[in-house]
């Protein structure tokens, strides 16, 4: 019971024969061997599995790979360009002190990333809501907040 | 999870039937139920029925006295839809309360309604608002859709295509969530069509269901002191870990007074 799956992660074409019920995120983790795309709580929770599928954020622990035949994924590793100069929601992250174990870290960018796109210069109270479904053991949010405000304005141009 | 075999048709009528020949398979929206539920192997389907494929299932539209929402239109659409903000703008908040922001990325109108959970939010909806949901075979009014926990009118193999809202004078609604789960403890959806009031809760019982008494009161007068003091029997509302069959009962109130203060503004 294998069927073939093609998407696009990273901008690079990416298929497999899968099992199934093979999830997103086991695909993506263990054959394309992207591990910067966590799983945590694996009950949908924690936002940890946080990646990007046609440009929103989804939690890849909650669909299974075939589900994204045909779409473009972008992960963690996708994010900063490719002489490692971080991109700016990566940067307001490192100068927010956003992160302390930074398990959580991948899933709070790829979600911001989305967020920041319709929401140039959002309120400490719409990133606070837009971080519902991504939890964080460490910081108490206090950083991880001023770090979506930054990058978001960043990403703006402002 | 356990091994199934996965099918993604590209119309609908490959898809019903497959839907009829996999008599242990189910249709598959946009998972956000049913994954965790395979999962957790709380369902074990032989097969999935992918309708992710199937546009003519994507289809919103909204009307001057209504709206209409196909099945696999996600919840991030309905609550970002300008024609549901206009027309329905209760319903376009409820579409936006729902899990989190990933999860309204994936979650379909369709998948949740026909899994029926009884602390999800779209069922207060559909009966506040006395929807019509459609199917391949017919049209189902909301008061004879839902069955009871996780059950529905549905038959083996019928699917869900659209639901339609008709639209009210006004309309609100108000969820009591659990902070982690953001599923409604207790979530109360008020409707006045001008007289003719509904209540639909969700999160209390183990289906959503109407609340006659508050119907009847709102219905003679629309204001919050027509509910203040109904008090609502706590027999057969749901006791869990989260809030006692009593404390269900009160939100009832709270919530509805709450939901017809949010309408009136």
């Amino acid at each position: 019971m294998a069927l073939k799956v093609s998407m696009k992660v990273n901008g690079k074409p990416a298929s497999a024969e899968l099992e199934e019920r093979t999830l997103l995120v086991t695909f993506i983790r263990e054959h394309l061997r992207l591990t910067g795309t966590h799983v945590g709580c694996d009950t949908a929770q924690c936002g940890a599995c946080t990646v990007l599928m046609n440009g929103k954020a989804i939690k890849s622990c909650s669909i299974v790979a075939m589900q994204a035949e045909g779409a473009e994924i972008l992960t963690i590793e996708g994010v900063a360009k490719p002489d490692g100069t971080l991109h700016p929601m990566q940067a307001a992250f490192k100068e927010n002190h956003g992160l302390q174990c930074g398990f959580c870290t991948p899933g709070m960018v790829m979600n911001a990333l989305d967020f920041a796109k319709s929401h140039p210069e959002p309120t400490e109270q719409e990133v606070r809501e837009s971080l519902e479904g991504n939890l964080c053991r460490c910081t108490g949010y206090h950083n991880i907040v001023k770090s979506i405000m930054a990058g978001a304005r960043a990403m703006a141009g402002k | 999870m356990h091994a199934f075999h996965y099918h993604r048709p590209a119309s609908l009528k490959d898809a019903l039937s497959l839907g009829s020949q996999k008599t242990e398979g189910r249709y598959l929206a946009g998972g956000q139920s049913l994954v965790q539920a395979m999962k957790l192997r709380l369902s074990s389907p032989t097969d999935l029925i992918d309708l992710n494929a199937l546009g003519d299932l994507k289809t919103l539209k909204a009307e001057s006295g209504s709206v209409t929402i196909g099945a696999m239109v996600r919840h991030a659409e309905v609550a970002g839809s300008s024609g549901v903000k206009k027309t329905i703008p209760a319903l376009a908040a409820l579409a936006g309360m729902i899990g989190d922001r990933q999860v309204r990325h994936m979650g379909t109108i369709g998948g949740s309604i026909a899994n029926n959970d009884p602390a999800a939010d779209y069922p207060a909806a559909v009966l506040g608002l006395g929807a019509t949901i459609t199917t391949n075979k017919r049209k189902i009014e909301a008061d004879k859709f839902f069955r009871g926990l996780y059950e529905t009118a549905l038959e083996p193999g019928e699917l869900i295509t659209s639901v339609s809202f008709p639209a009210p004078k006004r309309a609100a609604y108000m969820k009591f969530k659990n902070p982690a789960s953001r599923f409604a403890i207790v979530g109360v959806f008020v409707a006045d069509f001008g007289g003719n009031v509904r209540v639909g809760v969700t999160g209390a019982g183990p289906s959503a269901f109407r609340q006659t008494e508050m119907e009847k009161a709102l219905s003679a007068k629309f204001a919050p002191e027509s509910v203040a003091n109904i008090k609502v029997k706590s027999d057969g509302l749901n006791n869990d870990l989260h809030a006692s069959p009593e404390y269900r009962a009160h939100l009832i109130t709270v919530m509805t007074k709450r939901a017809v203060e949010a309408a009136l503004k």
